[in-house]
């Protein structure tokens, strides 16, 4: 195993938040989120009975914003539940629906309701969702998100200039693609991402580590990796028709057909565990990558399963 | 492919252009303020309105950015992005919203590298549209200083 570089953290960064994620992060410890997908229900057991099987091995936990624009339980919503319940929620803010008068608010309420971790995206079009006569807003793109969040948190004022009485004291995240063109400029927006403000990055799915390396060389030469915190994105593929389906209908995430070849040759009762098998692989492979801080696994609909991922790659205990 | 499209894909041309509009707009700014710089709106507004739109699909959002993004329109972006390209590229290249559209932003940066004085700014965090200024003259936005809209710090 490679020494894992830590990132330059003082003097230049003093603490943002203090939640669990950033001193795991801080301490150079690999660390691990996962994605909850908020229910739809206005019950908060569903919430309290779905964060259970991530808690076990999540240092923190994603709650998805009305992903891939469909309407669900929003992240703010959730992720105060799961701060009351005592978790540590990454809540997620999308551009799509809200424009930078709600967004600011949001961040002052999420600060107020004790939620230490917020990743700025910029949302799925709504034509891929279940409400596609709806409004796209995109008053904000994530890079201008990011950056009005820091001028609230170092600077204690609005936009508008307006004082923010005590400011929101949040750690920043931002995503990340390199599996989605164009390639060569995916280190220089997250260039720009890192100069706005970001203090750690997801990334999209990996199921390609070449690509990846690729990125991270990149990365390297231009020594973001000491600038911020990178968190790669994991999930195992559940059967192949569920590999084909993202691979048709998820833009941006990209899947070698060297995998899905594997997947689809096993038999069709064994393809889950293979699944498994490919993702522990590429955890193993991710964990030697220079510059790489942890993992972001993402398991839709499998999420009892994440715990045996974590588990058998190795990364706990730490 | 057409004369636009051309001028597009090799963008020094339209660089130049730009750099003269510039230079001659900031050499007739003191005679324009004293006949007062609004009464010029309706020439300089249809103007871009007639150059702009058959060249890069103008929007008329008001703050022209162009320098910025490879002399490509980022309002030609179904996310209007200012700083795109977003994580949804499709592999081919198109946007994940608009599946005809070549992404605009995949354009923008490959434009950019062939740009001889302008090529660093879209390394440049590009503030949020004021939108009051949409349907106004972007030139003479950017002689009030109106188009400078970045946040604080």
């Amino acid at each position: 195993m490679t020494t894992r570089s830590r990132a330059d953290l003082s003097p230049d960064k003093p603490i943002r938040a203090g939640g669990r994620l950033e001193r795991v992060l801080r301490s150079g410890r690999f660390a691990v989120t996962a994605e909850l997908a908020p229910a739809d229900t206005s019950d908060p057991q569903a919430i309290y009975e779905r964060v259970l099987v991530l808690s076990e091995v999540a240092d923190a936990i994603n709650v998805t914003d009305a992903s891939g624009a469909h309407v669900h339980m929003s992240s703010l919503g959730a992720s105060a539940l799961l701060v009351r319940a005592g978790y540590e929620p990454v809540l997620q803010i999308n551009c799509r629906d809200r424009n930078r008068i709600a967004i600011q608010g949001d961040l002052l309420g999420a600060a107020a309701l004790g939620i230490k971790n917020v990743l700025c995206i910029t949302g799925d079009g709504v034509n891929v969702g279940d409400q596609p006569d709806a409004k796209p807003v995109f008053d904000f793109d994530s890079i201008q998100l990011l950056q009005t969040a820091e001028i609230m948190r170092e600077q204690g004022m609005f936009l508008s200039r307006r004082t923010i009485e005590v400011a929101p004291r949040l750690f920043l995240g931002a995503a990340s693609n390199p599996f989605s063109p164009p390639y060569d400029t995916r280190p220089k927006r997250l260039a720009k991402k890192i100069a706005a403000g970001a203090d750690f990055i997801q990334t999209q799915y990996c199921f390609d580590i070449h690509r990846l390396e690729g990125f991270m060389a990149d990365v390297r030469e231009m020594n973001l990796h000491r600038k911020v915190f990178i968190l790669v994105g994991v999930g195992p593929l559940r059967s192949a028709k569920s590999a084909l389906w993202m691979q048709k209908n998820v833009p941006g995430v990209y899947i070698p057909d060297s995998t899905i070849q594997r997947i689809s040759k096993t038999p069709p009762s064994k393809q889950s565990e293979e699944g498994m098998k490919i993702c522990i692989e590429l955890i193993h492979q991710i964990r030697e990558i220079e510059g790489v801080s942890g993992v972001h696994v993402m398991a839709y609909r499998q999420e009892e399963r994440v715990t045996e991922l974590i588990l058998s790659s190795g990364i706990l205990p730490r | 492919m057409s004369i636009s499209r051309w001028l597009l894909d090799h963008p020094r041309v339209l660089e130049r252009a730009y750099l003269y509009t510039e230079w001659v707009l900031r050499k007739i700014e003191p005679l324009m303020r004293k006949i007062e710089l609004s009464r010029f709106e309706f020439f300089f507004r249809w103007g871009e309105i007639i150059t702009k739109r058959p060249l890069f699909d103008c929007r008329m959002c008001g703050v022209c950015n162009l320098r910025g993004t490879g002399m490509t329109c980022p309002v030609t972006c179904p996310k209007e992005l200012r700083n795109g390209p977003c994580g949804g590229v499709r592999q081919d290249g198109t946007c994940e919203v608009d599946l005809d559209l070549d992404c605009v932003w995949v354009l923008a940066w490959e434009r950019t590298e062939r740009m001889r004085w302008y090529g660093d700014r879209v390394f440049m965090i590009h503030p949020p549209l004021d939108h009051r200024l949409w349907d106004t003259s972007a030139w003479l936005n950017f002689l009030e200083d109106k188009d400078c809209c970045a946040p604080p710090g």
